[in-house]
């Protein structure tokens, strides 16, 4: 168990970086409490994955520290860092069986069979595995062997860090469900720090206590899924998280007012803009609904999600997107639109307007 | 003006791949095969494609029987889940390789490769390779390569599979949009539930080699014929319990006692399977008929704006996904709200009653 | 995977047919006639019914090279294989080197066989060859026209010379193909490198090592031409080797019937010997 700290890290897989756009990883610090449950989510090639290889010793940066309880492990190389790691495509020894599977890395560490076997025991029952440990893993489906991989890091007491490498890529959707709610379900028995790196919002929310949000080498945001979703520090966040993302729309501020399609939409941050650069108002489609008056739009096409409906209006020569709850009606044509004036943002130039550059 | 498949089955030595199968796709209709891996999706497509043939049954396509017809004479384009495409071609070539190999002018050529370029946002790509492109831009290449030649059947065996969420999202929203006003028969196989309500058309559910149910979206999702569908189309899975029906109250998991509802009112006195949707049962209390379950906790994932609650009930997982954020302690006891009335009353052979 | 039905597709394969019926099935079926069949020359042939094969149980000659043979392809398996998987081990994944590696390794398999033999001949010559000069310049005796312990030796080191490669390049390509989570997972795990090569090098090799024995069986089982070249069957008949004794018979001794019959039941010890092995590979594989 331990706390993960980043210190100015940077890295570039080129032997001599110069610019900015040479790395793979621009400068980051960040600290990463004992016992909690991170993510890391982002787009392919936002170096989500740089950064997990940094941490688990695959990779050393070219600049800046990794400490784990202050200790610098910058240089120490993946097995004296005491992580575990789970990979997308599941990673198991063919030839053992499930029980040697799991033991494999407490045998490598020379621990007594008799704790051997009680560790082994205890996980497998925790995994749901007991009826299959004597069985040859490689007859396992894809679940049943991610949820190896993930054993071989629970049975060890002294692992640091669990990782997991978008480890639900190869699962069927409704075992997905199952193995998604077991990891949080062994995190919160546990305890165990976990850092879990996918480009799905939904894995990476209903996971993590906090999700740092990547693009383009760079954290855009970190927090908690409540901040990310209500309160997105930058348009990337707010169009990346929830399904569908946010709408940004172009805005005129004036005397922190924000005027969108010729009218004064009330906004929570008004105060803070300063009507510099590319302004544009930020809302969700959750806090967007259908009124007698407000913004006139119309209404181009609806698709149905099940217990929601997706719709798209044309508001202001823009799209607007809104959901409306299962069983309520959704007008055909003209109708008005009104945004939750605590729930709508003014951004500029991408950032939200008062936040700390 | 369909394809037809007449009780088609495939078998390969002793195992049975498709089960008797009936489908009636119209033409410029999109269907969606919605079943795990395994379920008989992909060779379905094969069939419908001609790069298999059934072991019996007929394939009528337009009123001809093209059953034996391979699939070089059948008018048909595929998109798979892995991006396939000319490595060696730039993309303009690759889009253009169907239209070529159908001896096409060069200025048509040119004319159809650039329409579907811009259906798909491409244009700026033409002249790069496949391996200069990433994810997204690959699998638009082969989807634009596919609706080049106005095929009569496209079919796309999980396409968005290995895509990243966003981009996902992304083509999922316009794909409907590039077949709208087409005559093509448009077949898309995933597993995915969500993405079957979104693209609306018809599904088709696939559970071990057989169609459990096709029809208009919307109404397999609302009204399963019975269990397994209900089941196949659930996304999360749907909760399920034994309950007995007595008068106007329904008795559920040995104690709790449920008002009947609208739903079962109906029905004759008896047991049967009851199953709700996760976003049935909520924390919150409801205005409607409601029942209640009290379970011990096991897991609670909040998203930003909605909780999923995981329960133990009576040995059963039961779950519910609620708007907002409802942080319940692991293990603690929980008592949550059932809207009985938006619930499905299967009987214990699990047809739907109601 | 379900295989396309298409009925035409076996006209493409008809002159392959073609050839092999050719090539390989007519002179088979010429040569199981003469099995059971004795000539004295003049294109007369009579019948003898399983004459020959009888007679082939008790040829010393036969059994004496079949003996040989069986010691001399075990010999090069054991060595070979160990090996060229090691040198598979130790050549480098990625960067510049691999390139000269893997031309240096495809060397001896580009050599002509004859020339193999050559090769070797004169590098063993023990007045002027490079390895013969050399052993008995340290004092050990050398001469493999004289001596069979000098002969055997040089044959076997010239066929692992000539094959090791071949060995090695199957392993190489067996190891690169292995993904890199393997390792990373191994390093997690604490894994050392014999963990390594024992859990996971070596179950992922499996199958191609599979078929570089197969290979190194039925080639090793057949040689003849580097070995006539080399030794041409002596010192006396100490390296003369099935394929060897075979050649002596049918064309030095026009001996056609015996020969057939030889031939066939070298024919059906190599068959069954590649069947037996292979199934006992998969069955393990099954379990």
């Amino acid at each position: 168990m331990a706390e993960i700290r980043l210190e100015n890290l940077r890295h570039s897989y080129l032997a001599n970086p110069g610019a900015d756009e040479d790395y793979a990883l621009k400068r980051l610090s960040l600290t990463w409490q004992d016992g909690g449950a991170y993510a890391l989510l982002g787009p392919s090639g936002c170096g989500k994955t740089t950064l997990l290889n940094l941490i688990s010793g695959l990779l050393t940066p070219t600049e800046g520290k990794i400490l784990f309880n202050g200790r610098d492990v910058s240089h120490a190389s993946p097995e004296e860092r005491n992580i575990a790691q789970v990979f997308q495509f599941p990673v198991i020894y063919d030839t053992m069986t499930v029980y040697d599977n799991l033991a494999f890395p407490l045998r490598n560490r020379q621990v007594p069979e008799a704790e051997i076997k009680s560790r082994v025991t205890e996980i497998a029952e925790m995994l749901e595995l007991t009826s299959t440990l004597s069985n040859r893993a490689s007859g396992l489906s894809a679940d049943g062997k991610q949820k190896i991989s993930l054993g071989r890091g629970l049975v060890r007491a002294d692992v640091n860090v669990i990782m997991f490498d978008e480890p639900l890529t190869v699962i069927d959707p409704h075992l997905k469900w199952k193995l998604r709610s077991k990891l949080k379900e062994l995190h919160q028995r546990t305890r165990r720090t976990m850092i879990y790196v996918t480009h799905d919002q939904t894995e990476a929310l209903t996971f993590a206590d906090q999700v740092v949000v990547m693009n383009l080498g760079e954290v855009v945001q970190s927090g908690t899924p409540v901040e990310l979703f209500e309160k997105p520090q930058h348009t990337f966040v707010g169009h990346f998280i929830g399904s569908p993302g946010m709408n940004v729309l172009p805005c005129e501020v004036n005397g922190g007012k924000a005027q969108f399609a010729g009218r004064t939409i009330a906004v929570d941050n008004g105060a803070a803009a300063t009507g510099k650069g590319r302004t544009e108002i930020g809302v969700r489609p959750e806090f967007v609904s259908i009124s007698r008056g407000g913004l006139p739009a119309e209404v181009t096409r609806v698709s149905d999600a099940g217990r929601f409906r997706i719709v798209e209006t044309r508001c202001g020569g823009h799209m607007v997107k809104l959901l409306v709850k299962e069983g309520d009606t959704v007008p055909e044509g003209q109708t008005h639109l009104v945004f939750d004036p605590a729930h709508t943002q003014i951004y500029e130039d991408g950032w939200i307007a008062g936040a700390k550059p | 003006m369909s394809l037809e498949l007449i009780d088609i089955t495939k078998r390969v030595g002793a195992e049975t791949y498709i089960h008797p199968t009936s489908l009636v796709l119209p033409e410029g209709s999109f269907n969606v095969l919605l079943g795990t891996t395994l379920s008989g999706k992909t060779t379905l497509m094969q069939l419908m494609a001609g790069i298999q043939s059934p072991s019996s049954g007929t394939i009528r396509f337009r009123g001809q029987d093209v059953t034996r017809f391979p699939v070089q004479r059948r008018n048909v384009s595929m998109v798979y889940q892995q991006f396939i495409n000319y490595p060696n071609f730039t993309v303009y070539d690759n889009i253009a390789s169907p239209l070529k190999v159908a001896g096409m002018s060069a200025a048509e050529i040119d004319r159809r490769v650039g329409a579907a370029a811009e259906l798909l946002r491409l244009q700026p790509m033409l002249k790069r390779r496949p391996s200069e492109l990433s994810g997204g831009q690959q699998q638009r290449t082969a989807i634009a390569r596919a609706i080049v030649k106005d095929s009569d059947l496209i079919l796309m065996d999980e396409p968005l599979a290995n895509l990243d969420y966003k981009l996902r999202e992304e083509l999922r929203d316009e794909l409907p949009k590039l077949f709208a006003g087409r005559n093509a028969i448009v077949v898309y196989a995933t597993t995915e539930p969500s993405e079957a309500l979104l693209f609306g058309g018809n599904t088709a559910t696939l559970h071990e080699g057989r169609v459990t149910q096709f029809g208009p979206t919307s109404a397999t999702y609302r009204a399963p014929r019975d269990l397994t569908t209900a089941q196949v189309f659930s996304d999360p899975p749907i909760n399920i319990a034994d309950v007995e029906k007595h008068g106007n109250k329904l008795k559920v998991f040995g104690d709790e006692s449920w008002p009947a509802g609208r739903a079962a009112e109906n029905l004759p006195d008896g047991r049967y399977i009851f199953g709700i949707r996760p976003h049935y049962v909520t924390p919150l209390p409801v205005k409607a008929k409601t029942g209640e379950i009290e379970g011990r906790v096991l897991v609670t994932e909040l998203s930003g704006s909605e909780s999923v609650i995981h329960l133990s009930v009576a040995g059963k997982t039961w779950v519910s996904q609620s708007h907002g954020i409802h942080p319940f302690e692991v293990g603690s006891q929980a008592r949550l709200h059932v809207e009985v009335n938006r619930g499905l009353f299967f009987l214990p052979s699990g047809e739907l009653v109601s | 995977m379900n295989k396309t039905v298409n009925n035409r597709a076996w006209w493409l394969v008809l002159p392959v047919f073609a050839m092999v019926a050719f090539n390989a099935l007519i002179p088979l079926i010429t040569v199981v006639n003469y099995s059971v069949q004795e000539t004295f020359g003049n294109n007369e042939f009579f019948w003898s019914g399983t004459t020959w094969f009888k007679q082939l149980l008790h040829d010393d000659q036969f059994i004496d090279s079949l003996q040989r043979q069986i010691i001399f392809t075990a010999t090069v398996l054991v060595i070979q294989i160990p090996l060229g998987l090691v040198i598979a081990l130790c050549m480098p994944r990625s960067g510049p080197w691999v390139s000269v590696c893997l031309v240096l390794m495809s060397l001896p398999l580009l050599v002509p066989w004859n020339v193999v033999g050559s090769m070797w001949n004169i590098m063993a010559l023990p007045d002027i060859g490079l390895l013969g000069k050399g052993l008995n310049a340290l004092g050990i005796p050398f001469n493999y026209t004289r001596q069979p312990v000098s002969a055997w030796f040089t044959v076997i080191l010239m066929d692992v010379w000539h094959w090791t490669s071949l060995v090695v390049l199957l392993c190489y390509a067996g190891l690169v193909s292995i993904p890199d989570a393997y390792y990373q997972a191994a390093r997690v795990d604490g894994a050392g490198p014999w963990a390594v090569f024992r859990y996971i090098q070596l179950p992922k090799l499996k199958h191609v090592l599979t078929i570089a024995i197969l290979l190194r069986f039925m080639d090793s089982f057949m040689i003849y031409t580097e070995v006539i070249v080399l030794t041409g069957g002596g010192p006396g008949s100490t390296t003369k080797f099935l394929s060897i004794d075979l050649v002596q018979k049918a064309l030095g001794g026009f001996d056609l019937g015996p020969a057939a019959a030889m031939s066939i039941v070298y024919f059906l010890i190599i068959l069954l010997l590649s069947w037996l092995f292979y199934t006992l590979m998969m069955r393990s594989e099954a379990k």
